[in-house]
């Protein structure tokens, strides 16, 4: 356990099983956000309210499943860079906080034109669309706050002490804005409840969320792998890769 | 700065206790505080400028401002907070008074907190007792004044405790300002959507018991919590510098 344990907290190693998880990811994912979105918008039943424009949810759904979990994940890996002090940690908060704000945006977006049609306007003050706007600060601020530092072991430090006091302050800012104003349905996928749509459309939307996921981790393991290369410029083994690839 | 507290903040004195040490970086921050008095007056003015600019770029009616108002007034007690963040530990940063007191056998969660304190109660409350003349002016009813005083009172220590962990983050930094904003606002939304909402509850005659407790929650929470984060930034600042 613990030798697996200080394996991971190698960069090199890293380096090596990333890329052999990365095609997989890639392709799974993509076959499965193609089935899941593919079916969603050509297949799936309409609506009987909204029509088609629902069809949305198919892109919605998973950037808004993988915003928020992404913050979460980002969080786990702050505390291991507290904890532990592991590189590889802040390798991934650095690689994903501009996926994870991209994502935020999308969900964002693709909210607003959901909107425009169903309830007549592009923007609402509501509480879901505003604390993702929040989350969307949040991602910026850790964003800038690695920019501004630097040096590489306090810029990892800094940004772990904010992303953790970010994720104190989620369910909080959550809550806070839930009383304040709501409009927005609940969420669609609850793990205790059966989901209330039928399953020609959840289980695309089930598909579309999990490929997304894989394809995030493609992309994670991608940004971290180019990370690892700036950072580890100097050493043998990175040297060793640059020629081999190079001849 | 008398020898006494000269001789707390110095020596590596274990004999010290916790409660003395926090009493002496509390009452060392008042007093170099108070030898400027410009620097404290200058967020006060911009809480009153901020509240100005309301009427004057949005409407001067009354029925708008009644509605508007505590709103106004807490997003510009906040603003001005934020202004003030910087002092924090700017000063104690440049002369190296910081690392004397990371360097305190006592706990320095402690230590940051006293410092937060001394922040509020150099901002956060002269903001409180100004509020009620800018009430007055955006025509706020009788009572509605006294809750807005009473939110601003359980609210702004809550803005200088998150306050000192961007502060604390950005400790050294260039452009600090901007990027302490940047990290800061959205923590501190929660705040102010409770101490705009229980004003209105009130001036719309509905009991506000229940949000008064919520705010005294996040006190609590950011009197236990922010401090340790606090503390955690401040000694990654300065193995930085």
């Amino acid at each position: 356990m613990w030798q697996i344990f200080h394996k991971l907290g190698s960069p090199k190693w890293f380096f090596g099983i990333a890329a052999t998880l990365m095609p997989w990811l890639l392709w799974v994912g993509v076959a499965m956000l193609a089935a899941g979105i593919g079916w969603g918008l050509a297949f799936a039943p309409q609506d009987y309210l909204q029509g088609n424009s629902y069809r949305i949810i198919f892109i919605h759904v998973p950037a808004a499943f993988l915003a928020q979990s992404v913050y979460i994940m980002m969080a786990v890996a702050g505390l291991v860079t507290l904890v532990w002090r592991m590189k590889l940690a802040d390798v991934f908060v650095k690689a994903v906080a501009p996926v994870g704000a991209i994502l935020t945006f999308l969900a964002l977006f693709t909210g607003a034109v959901w909107g425009k049609p169903t309830w007549g306007t592009w923007w609402i003050w509501d509480a879901r669309l505003t604390s993702m706007l929040i989350l969307l600060f949040l991602y910026f601020g850790v964003i800038a706050l690695g920019a501004a530092i630097s040096d590489e072991k306090s810029s990892a430090r800094a940004v772990a002490v904010l992303v953790l006091v970010g994720v104190v302050n989620i369910p909080i800012i959550k809550y806070s804005v839930e009383w304040w104003n709501t409009l927005h349905q609940p969420a669609t996928f609850k793990l205790t409840e059966k989901p209330s749509m039928p399953p020609e459309m959840w289980v695309p939307l089930l598909l579309s969320v999990l490929g997304l996921y894989l394809v995030f981790g493609w992309l994670a393991c991608l940004r971290m792998q180019t990370e690892i290369l700036l950072r580890e410029g100097r050493t043998r083994w990175v040297k060793e890769l640059i020629q081999a690839r190079g001849s | 700065m008398t020898t006494e507290f000269t001789v707390t903040l110095r020596s590596p004195d274990t004999s010290v206790g916790t409660a003395t040490a926090m009493k002496a970086v509390f009452i060392r921050d008042l007093k170099i505080a108070l030898r400027q008095p410009q620097d404290l007056l200058n967020p006060l003015l911009f809480f009153v400028m901020v509240v100005t600019l309301f009427p004057l770029g949005v409407s001067p009616e009354v029925s708008f401002l009644q509605q508007a108002g505590s709103g106004i007034l807490w997003v510009a007690a906040l603003l001005s907070v934020l202004l003030s963040l910087d002092h924090l530990y700017r000063h104690d940063f440049d002369d190296g008074t910081l690392e004397q007191l990371v360097l305190q056998p006592q706990p320095l969660f402690l230590l940051v907190m006293a410092k937060s304190l001394a922040h509020w109660v150099l901002t956060g409350l002269p903001l409180v007792l100004l509020a009620p003349v800018l009430g007055v002016m955006v025509h706020l009813q009788g009572n509605s004044v006294a809750v807005l005083c009473l939110t601003l009172l359980i609210g702004t220590p809550v803005l200088s405790l998150i306050g000192s962990i961007g502060a604390a983050l950005t400790l050294g930094l260039r452009a600090a300002g901007v990027l302490l904003s940047l990290l800061i606002i959205p923590l501190y939304i929660p705040v102010l959507i409770f101490g705009t909402g229980t004003v209105t509850a009130a001036s719309e005659g509905a009991p506000v018991g229940g949000q008064l407790a919520l705010m005294g929650a996040f006190l609590v929470l950011a009197l236990t919590l922010a401090p340790f984060a606090s503390a955690a930034a401040l000694r990654i600042s300065l193995s930085n510098s």
